[in-house]
């Protein structure tokens, strides 16, 4: 393989090369052009991040829009023409307590569907690694050919038999009480149910604001009831029922609106209020995980004896703070002497290096690219490989494939000069990018098969990445740069 | 021509890799964080037991601690109840302070108790909560035998030691 490939190369210009080990941390400039990507851009579950990842919301929002919707136009309505009436009338404190309940309402309302319910971040390949290692020893060496018996550890919690179950998609042994949810796609703890109205899973860390939400709303809906119903009585013992209704034919949209919220409101405030009291989750009761129909020594371990102490432990305990750091800087790996390595990686040796990572995903990379050069096969790959993985759902996934994909139907007498510079200067951003997609797998595991799955993406990303900076001086300054080291070697 | 890389690669690196131990949650008193203090075999000869499991069990108070539920937490509920949990935008909550408190001490024990016996510890809030993960590097003096040994066993990546070291 000649090194670097005279043709493409010949158009750039080089700056000096220098001949210092080079680090990441060394090409400032490189780094201004990769933006530094905050982990929510990356965060492998389903759901819809807004405002630079301060707000975090699952995927289907549009009931959520519609609670939104109803709640302000009914109190709206009821700001605008019941309360002049009823404040002259009666007594000016109404829409007062009406605004405070109003302002409670969406306070917490706000603060359910855009807050953590306490999501558990996936396993780190290392700890997946560990975990499976760890579990074949349990159950003994497996046999290929049957699916291996589902995952549980069972543990005693203040006496009773609890049973953990093991989480393929986020690769953890999930914790008591804590559930997938489908919809979100994420491990949640203390699940307690998907809400579509208030667009967003409730669990540990936001169910208080649930709990206040439905409250408040329950008092909000019986409240604008009562007032409005008041306003027309009181209206139609001056002018007569149906003028009273002319009046102000608000008053019947927003008494139609009450009437059927509050039987359900107040019964769903009504019943967390027993599950608060029992200390249970929406899960656990609708599968009846504590009830005395399975058993009379099945009892709920969590409970702290009394209806008071679980109420104050649900509604006024610590909160923990949010375990997925959204709006945190996605971490570039360990820096190392870059050059160097990504040569000798050139030729496909698989030696150690402090960052195995990396020099899997250049291997991976590297023949990736040189798949693509030679063989049109790789077309109908990138389709495979994005569907079979499941963790980052992200649609960026789409347009590495398809510039992959748009990148092959170049002259043939060119693509080998392409794959060469391509592999060099792909490992450069490989590097640089901080090892963008940590969520994705930064880690080598073990076992090739999730290896190829796992590098895939990023090569497609990096492929892509590859054939949007090839051009730029930079990138052939590092591969020539590549290139002495490897030739110093 | 992959051994000469090795070496070369054995020269440029100060301290590779080794494995990684991972300390598991202990859900017996159930869902308060805790970890198991029960010693791994693997840092049976890098680490005294003794000082391994002071540094769980502390680890472990403060956790408790953090979710302790008592008078001081009650107010702190109350209080943000009434202020419709705006006063969340101002201050942080206990829980976040003994969390710095914990990151200050973890590090505080990687510089004392851990980096010299070539131990590294990650804030268990970096993963999940889940495990205490704790990095074991060989020994860089150590050429041949480690060389061989090293890249068998580092199939893992120091993701986690290069984010803990970065701090």
């Amino acid at each position: 393989m000649p090194p670097g490939g005279g043709g493409p190369m010949k158009d750039c210009e080089y700056s000096q090369i220098s001949t210092h080990s080079s680090s990441p941390m060394e090409s400032p400039h490189k780094k201004k052009k990769i933006a530094a990507r905050r982990k929510w851009e990356v965060f492998p579950g389903r759901n819809k991040f807004f405002c630079n990842g301060r707000i975090m919301m699952a995927r289907q929002t549009g009931v959520f829009y519609l609670t939104l919707i109803l709640i302000l136009v009914t109190s709206g309505l009821f700001f605008a023409f019941d309360c002049p009436y009823l404040a002259v009338n009666i007594t000016p404190a109404i829409p007062v307590v009406g605004g405070i309940l109003f302002f409670f309402v969406m306070g917490t309302l706000l603060r359910t569907s855009f807050s953590d319910p306490g999501v558990l971040p996936r396993a780190t390949p290392d700890e997946a690694a560990d975990l499976e290692r760890q579990i074949d020893i349990a159950n003994g060496t497996s046999s290929g050919g049957y699916r291996p018996p589902p995952r549980t550890k069972e543990v005693t919690i203040n006496g009773q038999t609890v049973k953990l179950k093991y989480c393929f998609t986020c690769k953890i042994f999930r914790p008591p009480r804590a559930s997938h949810c489908s919809l979100c796609d994420n491990c949640v703890e203390r699940f307690d149910h998907h809400c579509p109205w208030v667009g967003n899973c409730v669990g540990k860390r936001n169910y208080r604001f649930f709990y206040m939400f439905i409250l408040s709303l329950s008092f909000l809906t019986v409240f604008i009831f009562a007032f409005v119903i008041t306003h027309v009585i009181l209206r139609s013992q001056q002018t007569g029922f149906l003028n009273a209704l002319k009046d102000s034919p608000a008053s019947v949209l927003e008494a139609v609106v009450c009437f059927f919220s509050v039987w359900s409101i107040v019964g769903l405030s009504g019943f967390h209020t027993y599950l608060i009291s029992s200390n249970q989750t929406t899960n656990e009761d609708i599968k009846g995980s504590w009830s005395n129909k399975r058993g009379k020594e099945n009892y709920n371990p969590y409970s702290y004896g009394n209806i008071f102490t679980n109420c104050c432990v649900a509604l006024c305990g610590p909160i923990s703070p949010s375990l997925i750091d959204r709006r945190g800087y996605i971490q570039p790996d360990t820096p190392q002497p870059a050059a160097p390595s990504n040569g000798i990686t050139m030729y496909g040796a698989t030696q150690s290096q402090s960052d195995m990572c990396d020099q899997d995903q250049c291997i991976q990379s590297t023949k990736f690219v040189l798949q693509a050069a030679a063989t049109p096969l790789l077309q109908s790959e990138p389709s495979l490989t994005s569907e079979e993985l499941h963790m980052p759902g992200k649609p960026g996934l789409g347009t590495p494939c398809a510039s992959l994909t748009l990148g092959q139907p170049t002259p043939p007498s060119s693509m080998p000069n392409l794959a060469t510079e391509a592999t060099l200067s792909d490992i450069m951003p490989l590097k640089d990018e901080h090892g963008g997609h940590q969520f994705l797998t930064p880690d080598e595991a073990p076992s090739p098969p999730r290896m190829l799955g796992a590098g895939s993406p990023l090569a497609h990303s990096r492929t892509m990445h590859m054939l949007g900076l090839a051009s730029q001086d930079s990138l052939h300054e590092d591969s020539v740069r590549g290139l002495v080291k490897l030739s110093s070697v | 021509m992959a051994t000469e890389v090795h070496n070369l690669q054995e020269l440029r690196r100060s301290a590779s890799l080794a494995t990684k131990v991972f300390i598991q949650r202990d859900y017996s008193d159930g869902t308060i964080c805790q970890f198991q203090t029960k010693f791994p075999p693997e840092l049976d000869s890098r680490i005294e037991r003794q000082l391994f499991e002071e540094t769980v069990k502390t680890l472990n108070g403060f956790y408790a601690e953090a979710e302790k539920i008592g008078g001081s937490s009650y107010l702190e509920g109350c209080l943000a109840c009434a202020t419709a949990y705006f006063i969340f935008l101002c201050t942080e909550t206990h829980y976040e302070k003994v969390l710095k408190k914990i990151s200050r001490y973890i590090q505080e024990q990687n510089e004392k108790v851990f980096a010299p016996r070539g131990l590294l510890l990650t804030d268990p809030v970096e993963r999940g909560m889940r495990v205490i993960e704790i990095a074991i590097y060989e020994d860089r003096c150590s050429s041949g035998s480690s060389s061989s040994g090293s890249s068998s066993g580092s199939g893992s990546s120091s993701a986690g030691g290069g984010g803990a070291g970065a701090r």
